[in-house]
């Protein structure tokens, strides 16, 4: 009888202190403010169907993007060009190949510049942004430097210089023209965010516990300074594809002409904008829209990570 | 009885190019006893708090000039080798701090927090210390300890971070644990349960611990010896029932008399210390607390007191030209104890 009431009374007591506010992590709160978000569904739609398109494009795409199908009905010295016609929705380019294809095959190399820009200008950043967070000192300042000088240089004018060292312009040369004026921004990033950390109170309480140094800074900083740095990835790669697209445009991007890119054909376009238009509106309607989508994104995911917005 | 922990003249000074260079700690000495519990006391800025984190070492090498001697076991903590001193961290001496959330990492698991301890200090493997985290937080009186281990901080409440931010800390049962204000951010109810879980704990693993507060309740409940600081400087040191009956600095006497009182009349005002500690505390050429001293005599602007033990009591140390007369003195020991001092 005792026993039964001073389990029961046990119990109670367990609720209670069980009952502590259960929370909800970083993460779930921001998924909760991210699907009441317009924007976020906005930009998800379109970077989701850009993706969809960029991995099935060589299989949808209605002709080979690289025949010149159309060339009978193409003549540079009467500056005409193959109108749309059945088959040929959007028509043909300066060279008699099928536009429509070309656009859609094109979106897979440029989500490949977007993504893998993103990704080295990420993990350059991530180094230098670790070095500088978590040795300070002269090292800091070293690395900061060399920061500076590279943000001192317009992202596009450097991506150029970089672009014009390649005897032999290709897909790779581009990403890494456009990835190295995005190395800078993610170290500044990381670096300001894991000097706040250094002087939080958990690396103190790590630190009072004798947790060396690795640990603190792989478990203890980087984790917590990372949410910042991935939103401004999503906006790089935004930044990325429309730098891609201007190295290309610029004729310093892929010279293959079987692997279409959106920045290329608009390159090819220059020429003909007057009297054909439409041969400059696709790709560069398309390279906005997928820079508005991931735009959107990377910011209503900022909004949402941002802690000052939690409840 | 030999001492654990010997602090001999620690002094901590922070400097800053263009300013004169400031001293949080001037020459703290204070012994702690194995098992002993030690109060220091004091307002915010008397340097409590840097001295505990001057003893761990924790504080900025840049800027910041530390003397003195931190004896622990006959090792100078000051001047051991910094790879050294992370060894004894948590293993030998460990602290748990003000904020139990602000104090554990956000984004990791209770567990891995924990078991982080026994990795870096016990050597045991990730699913062996699991078991022993496991065996702490229900020692810490954690309900559902193999629960909590995949949580995270900000789903415990306060009383439970701060119970996992104990376990965390008596993990490899270190001899000293410095507890810096551990119950400023709980509420009151769960700063008792905190308090009498970290006496419990103190008791059975013979650790002693170095108390800091600004809570004379706290002291009253868990503290053999307390020293008050001012100024960075320990004005007085005495046992706790002796501190408590009688207060002989009138800047002890002040903090307890600033309490309110459950059985004061009704109307009545409370009485606090008036003013704040000044930023550059003048020891020099007099008493750091004459200008907010209700009893300042001539003396206290002129000479700097030394810390002396009572004549009366050689375990009870004061810093004073003009100590407050014990409750109940008749005036002969009054004008005995005026001429004592150096004035």
């Amino acid at each position: 009888m005792v026993t039964t009431f001073s389990r029961a009374r046990k119990q109670r007591i367990d609720a209670l202190v069980n009952s502590g506010d259960e929370g909800s992590s970083l993460l779930q709160d921001a998924w909760a403010r991210l699907k009441g978000s317009p924007l976020f569904w906005f930009g998800a739609v379109i970077v989701g169907l850009f993706v969809v398109l960029a991995i099935i494009g060589p299989w949808i795409a209605p002709h080979d993007p690289g025949a010149q199908l159309l060339i009978d009905q193409t003549s540079r010295a009467r500056n005409s060009i193959a109108p749309a016609q059945n088959g040929f929705p959007l028509g043909g380019d300066t060279q008699g190949r099928d536009l429509l294809s070309r656009m859609i095959v094109g979106a897979r190399q440029t989500l490949l510049v977007g993504i893998f820009a993103t990704l080295i200008g990420l993990v350059g950043g991530l180094i230098l942004g670790i070095l500088a967070g978590a040795f300070g000192g002269w090292i800091d300042t070293l690395v900061m430097r060399i920061v500076d000088v590279m943000l001192s240089i317009p992202s596009l004018l450097l991506a150029i210089s970089i672009g014009v060292l390649f005897t032999n312009p290709n897909l790779t040369s581009v990403i890494i023209a456009v990835s190295i004026p995005q190395i800078p921004v993610f170290a500044r990033l990381l670096r300001g965010q894991m000097l706040a950390q250094r002087e939080s109170d958990h690396v103190l309480a790590a630190r009072a516990l004798g947790v060396k140094r690795g640990p603190i800074v792989f478990r203890h900083m980087v984790p917590n300074s990372i949410s910042p740095v991935i939103v401004q990835a999503t906006l790089v790669v935004a930044t990325s594809i429309l730098d891609a697209a201007a190295l290309s445009f610029l004729g310093l991007g892929s010279q293959d002409v079987s692997q279409p890119e959106w920045g290329q054909m608009l390159g090819e376009a220059q020429g003909s904008i007057d009297s054909h238009p439409q041969l400059a509106f696709w790709p560069a309607g398309a390279i906005i829209v997928v820079v508005l989508g991931f735009t959107l994104l990377g910011e209503a995911l900022r909004e949402a990570i941002d802690p000052k917005n939690r409840r | 009885m030999t001492a654990l922990l010997q602090v001999e003249d620690l002094t901590v000074q922070f400097n800053r190019k263009g300013v004169a260079p400031f001293t949080a700690v001037d020459k703290v000495s204070f012994e702690v006893a194995p098992g002993q519990t030690v109060g220091l006391v004091g307002e915010s800025g008397c340097g409590k708090s840097v001295t505990s984190l001057a003893i761990m070492r924790l504080l900025p090498k840049r800027g910041t000039t530390i003397t003195g001697r931190v004896d622990f076991e006959g090792t100078d903590l000051l001047s051991l080798p910094l790879e050294g001193m992370r060894d004894r961290r948590g293993r030998d001496l460990a602290m748990i701090f003000q904020d139990p959330l602000s104090s554990l990492n956000p984004v990791v698991p209770i567990g891995i927090q924990v078991t982080e301890v026994l990795e870096r200090h016990r050597g045991m493997k990730r699913s062996a210390a699991m078991v022993e985290a496991r065996e702490l937080l229900e020692s810490v009186g954690i309900p559902d300890p193999s629960r909590r281990l995949k949580e995270y901080p900000h789903q415990l409440s306060g009383g439970m971070r701060q119970r996992a931010l104990i376990a965390m800390a008596l993990a490899c049962r270190p001899r000293l644990m410095i507890a810096d204000e551990p119950t400023t951010a709980l509420d009151v109810t769960i700063q008792a349960q905190i308090l009498a879980l970290l006496k419990t704990l103190v008791v059975e693993h013979g650790t002693a611990l170095i108390m800091i507060t600004h809570d004379l309740g706290v002291v009253a409940g868990l503290v053999d010896q307390v020293n008050v600081l001012y100024g960075g400087r320990v004005v007085e040191r005495a046992d706790r029932h002796e501190l408590f009956a009688s207060p002989r600095h009138p800047y002890t006497h002040g903090l307890l008399a600033s309490i309110p009182r459950l059985d004061a009349g009704p109307g009545e005002r409370l009485t606090p210390i008036l003013g704040s500690v000044s930023d550059n505390i003048p020891w020099t050429g007099g008493c750091a607390f004459a200008p907010r001293c209700s009893r300042e005599i001539d003396a206290c602007r002129q000479v700097s007191p030394v810390l002396e033990p009572l004549e009366s009591r050689a375990d009870h140390l004061l810093r004073c030209h003009n100590p407050v007369v014990p409750v109940g003195a008749g005036a002969a020991t009054v004008a005995a104890t005026l001429e004592e001092e150096p004035s």
